[in-house]
Order: C-alpha cells, then sequence, then structure tokens
C-alpha cells in the first residue's frame, strides 16, 4: 500500500445490490470518493449510475452491500437521512418549486423559524433571515439573480440550475452530488455550472457529477468512474487515459487492467 | 357557510387536490348535531362536538385514502360524496330536524355594527380566513402546502414530509365542514337532510374565480375570500333577479368552467 493511498474515502460503498423485480440496477458496485475532488460517473444508460447515487443519497436503499460515511457505516433509509449526514443531492430534473421564490426553494424542507415561541411551536417562518442568507448564498457561488423574491419560473434554465446548487452547497457539509447538472442546459449556460461546481470543490466539498458529455467530464473530473451493467468496472483520471478508452471501457469493449483505486 | 367550506376547499386544491364531498359532509354533520341534541336530548355542545367530530372522521378518511393507497382525491371524494349523502338521509330518516337548543343556533345569532346587521357566522368565517391566510403565508407548515401542490417530488426530496401535509389538509377540511355545519344549522334553524347540495359547486367556484389553480402550489385565501362574495352576490342576484335555481346551478357551472379555462390558458401562455 502506497502513501498516496491512506486517505480515507469521505464516502464509499462497497458491493451494492439493487434489484426491481427481474432488473438487476446494480450488481456488487463500489464507490469511493476522496476528499477535496470531482468525481465523475460515468456509463451507458441503463449501466447503473442513478441507481447508485439514489443509494448514496438515501432515495433508495440498496438490497445487499454497505456505504461508509468518513470510515464509519451509514443506512440511510430516506433522503433526509442522508441531508443529515452531509450529503446533499441535485436532482436531474431540477427539483424545485416553480411557482415559489428563490428564498423559499434554498429554505424547503428546513425553513428557518422566529426566535422563541413563535417559532417552536407556531412554527412562524423567519422570512427576512432567509432572504438575507439565501442573497449570502447565491453572491457566494456568484449566481447572477436580481431578487429572492423571484419565483423560481421566472428564471433561466441556468440560474434555475445555479439556484439547484446553491441550495445544494449551503447545507452540504460532507458530499454533493449533481445528476446531470448541465443536460438542460446550452454552452454559455453549461459552463456558468460547470465554474459553479469549481466553487463548490473550492470551498472543500467533494462532489459527484453524473454526465453524459464526456468533453465536460474531461474539462472538470478529477477522477472518472465507470460504470457498466450495474458495477463499477474502472477508475481512471483524465491524465491517464483518452476519452476513446474511457468509452470503451463503458461499452465493454476494452476491459480495465488497473488495481481499482 | 359557502365561504369556510371554500377555506378548506382552498387548502385541499393548493396540494393539486379536489374535494368534491364538502357539501354533503357538511349536511351530515348538521343531521348528526341536530337528531342528537332533539331525539336524544344529549348535552347540546356534545351533540355539537360529535357533528363536528363525524366530520373529521369523514376527513381522515379521505385523507387516509388519499395518501396510504394513493387514490385520486376526485374519486375518493366522490365515493365520500355519496356516503355521507346516503348517512345524512338514514340517520335524518328524511326529515327536516327543528326545536333546536340554543347552543345550536348560536352563529346565526345577529349584533348590529356600523348600521349594519352581522351574524357570528360571518364573523367566524372571517375570522378562519384571516387565520388560516397567516399559516398558509407565513408558517413552515403553510409554505409546505405550495410546496407539495407546486411540485411533490420536489418537496418530498427537499425533506417535506408531503403525506403528512396531504393527509392534514383534508382532516382541516373536514374539521372546517363541521363547522360550516354548526354555522349552518344556525342560520337556517333546523337541521335539513337537503341542505349544501349546491355547496360543492359552490366552493369550487369560489376558490377557482379566487384565483388558486386546480393545479396546486398557486392561489391564496384571500382570492378564496374574494371568489366566495362573487359567487354569493351572483347567487343572490340571480335569486333577487328571480331566475329559477335550477338555471342558477346551470349558470354556476358556466362560470366555474370559464373560470378553470381562464387558468389553463394563462397557465399555457406562460409556459
Amino acid at each position: 500500500m502506497s502513501a498516496v493511498e491512506v486517505r480515507v474515502p469521505v464516502l464509499e460503498a462497497r458491493g451494492l445490490v439493487k434489484r426491481y423485480g427481474v432488473v438487476t440496477a446494480l450488481n456488487g458496485a463500489d464507490f469511493d470518493l476522496l476528499p477535496g475532488e470531482i468525481l465523475a460517473l460515468i456509463g451507458d444508460n441503463g449501466a447503473g449510475k442513478s441507481t447508485l447515487i439514489k443509494a448514496l443519497s438515501g432515495a433508495i436503499v440498496p438490497d445487499q452491500g454497505e456505504i461508509l460515511l468518513n470510515g464509519t457505516p451509514v443506512h440511510f433509509r430516506n433522503p433526509l437521512e442522508a441531508r443529515k449526514s452531509g450529503i446533499e443531492t441535485v436532482y436531474q430534473d431540477l427539483a424545485l418549486a416553480p411557482a415559489l421564490d428563490i428564498a423559499e426553494n434554498l429554505f424547503l424542507g428546513r425553513e428557518l423559524r422566529r426566535p422563541g415561541i413563535v417559532g417552536s411551536l407556531l412554527r412562524v417562518t423567519d422570512r427576512p433571515r432567509m432572504l438575507s442568507e439565501a442573497r449570502a448564498h447565491i453572491a457566494d457561488l456568484k449566481i447572477n439573480v436580481r431578487s429572492m423574491k423571484q419565483p423560481v419560473e421566472t428564471l433561466s434554465g441556468g440560474q434555475r440550475q445555479g439556484v439547484a446548487v446553491a441550495r445544494a452547497a449551503a447545507f452540504a457539509s460532507r458530499v454533493v452530488i449533481m445528476d446531470e447538472p448541465t443536460a438542460a442546459l446550452g454552452v454559455r449556460e453549461s459552463g456558468m455550472v460547470l465554474d459553479l461546481i469549481r466553487a463548490v470543490r473550492a470551498r472543500g466539498t467533494p462532489v459527484v457529477l453524473i454526465s453524459h458529455n464526456m468533453p465536460q467530464v474531461f474539462e472538470i473530473a478529477d477522477r472518472l468512474h465507470v460504470m457498466r451493467l450495474g458495477r463499477r468496472v474502472a477508475t481512471i483520471t483524465p491524465r491517464s487515459h483518452t476519452m476513446t478508452e474511457a468509452v470503451a471501457f463503458m461499452t465493454g469493449a476494452t476491459s480495465f487492467q488497473g488495481t481499482g483505486g | 357557510m359557502v365561504g369556510i367550506l371554500a377555506i378548506g376547499q382552498t387548502l385541499i386544491i393548493l396540494t393539486a387536490g379536489i374535494d368534491l364531498s364538502v357539501g354533503a359532509v357538511m349536511a351530515f354533520g348538521t343531521i348528526v348535531m341536530t337528531r342528537l341534541a332533539v331525539t336524544y336530548h344529549l348535552n347540546p355542545f356534545l351533540a355539537i362536538a360529535l357533528g363536528i367530530g363525524l366530520c373529521v372522521a369523514f376527513g381522515v378518511l379521505n385523507g387516509v385514502l388519499v395518501t396510504s393507497l394513493r387514490l385520486p382525491p376526485f374519486i375518493v371524494t366522490l365515493g365520500t360524496l355519496n356516503i355521507a349523502f346516503a348517512l345524512t338521509h338514514i340517520v335524518s330518516n328524511e326529515e327536516t330536524i327543528a326545536g333546536l337548543p340554543d347552543p345550536l343556533v348560536f352563529f346565526g345569532d345577529t349584533f348590529r355594527f356600523a348600521g349594519t346587521t352581522i351574524t357570528y357566522g360571518a364573523v367566524l368565517a372571517l375570522a378562519l380566513a384571516v387565520v388560516t391566510w397567516f399559516v398558509l403565508t407565513r408558517t413552515v407548515g403553510g409554505r409546505h402546502v405550495y410546496a407539495t401542490g407546486n411540485n411533490p417530488d420536489a418537496a418530498r426530496l427537499a425533506g417535506v414530509r408531503t403525506r403528512r401535509v396531504l393527509l392534514s389538509v383534508y382532516i382541516i377540511a373536514g374539521l372546517l365542514d363541521g363547522i360550516a355545519a354548526l354555522v349552518l344549522v344556525g342560520r337556517t334553524g333546523v337541521g335539513d337532510p337537503q341542505a349544501g347540495q349546491s355547496s360543492n359547486l359552490d366552493s369550487i367556484t369560489a376558490v377557482v374565480v379566487g384565483g388558486t389553480s386546480l393545479f396546486g402550489g398557486r392561489g391564496s385565501v384571500l382570492g378564496t375570500l374574494v371568489g366566495t362574495l362573487i359567487v354569493g352576490i351572483f347567487r343572490n342576484g340571480l335569486t333577487l333577479l328571480g331566475v329559477a335555481a335550477i338555471y342558477q346551478f346551470l349558470i354556476t357551472g358556466v362560470l366555474v368552467i370559464l373560470a378553470v379555462a381562464v387558468d389553463q390558458l394563462s397557465r399555457r401562455r406562460q409556459a
């Protein structure tokens, strides 16, 4: 074991299995995310990428296998438990409520309440504080929106993704997971979101990124986790391998000869 | 009375549901209260409590069927509408129940304020609307009602307990049906098994005319208040013009379709 490998993964999975009836979505999948990195999850449709991150984010419970957070086994029964452990997920379909405004979306599910009994018993929200904190989070990631009171549906696709990322980044103490964050965006807006992802890494939070966009993945990721038929078939870096080689692993044209770490 | 039903209807429509049972459940509540108090000489307050309690039970039934069995609210409340309707006629034996003790008719009592006569029932309806407005706009639970109606998946993933939110709005609507029943008994002075038959349509019309979207997540109780007034004035106006009740149904039906069409068209233009 070399000195480099002593780093404990922030998030780790061993032998995850998930079956839906006769379909095996995860077939003994391993996973590890190192501190401060951007890890891209790539694979063909149906390779199990989405199922894997759903297991990591608590959206599904795997049938077998274990998940470790900072080396400690964890068992998430729902997304809320994962979030309480500091794992935030940005879902593919922009999981925002369009009619609610930016501040309300940022704090959805963990609204700030007024101090004292008004907040604890009557659950009255502290709107001024949510507005000002939302402003700070949005400014932190340099997202360009006019007012925190703007309904999300009036924003562009890139701005909406910005709000979704800002929400994840604001509350993620350990990991941010993003499922196809640029899939619905144009070139310029995709660039903006990539900058956001780097900004999240710069704050010290590791990022797991699912993407189909190879050039984008090779531009931003520190490491690539290649999936095929429900398991990890390779772990490579943009420097060690080319895009063609990555695609060959994805399709099964070649198999990985490395040590998998 | 329609105003109180419309408040509950607003909550449910905000979650993208619908409650067709409000009028029938209210009628059932009036019959339970009056029958217990008059025929069985039960303490009037206990009769009121049981009447409201059974309305809440209908709310629980609607809510459980919608959340646990994931049945469409339209079908669930269509079913409970008929159950409540049948029970009303069974319990009342098709008779109007009269000779009510005082506590049952309190909300029909009036007082004079600024030169007009106002019933306590109207004051209660207004107070309930204000409380609901506050809860919807200023509390965590209220915001979760909007989020659940607007994008249930997003709300759930964000940690909102959407099933609990849905269950709550149906139970609260049941409670409001019970309160509306008490107010109705006060206004008419009897337990009438025929009551509330136009209330479903009226409450939905009031909500939709008040600007709340049937697709959920958008709208307000204040809009419903205005919608209730419009529907009320509309009906009164038609009555004063001598339009027969059956034509009022016809016109209200057209009104609700128009209001939904406007909502749908404006939504489509935005998208």
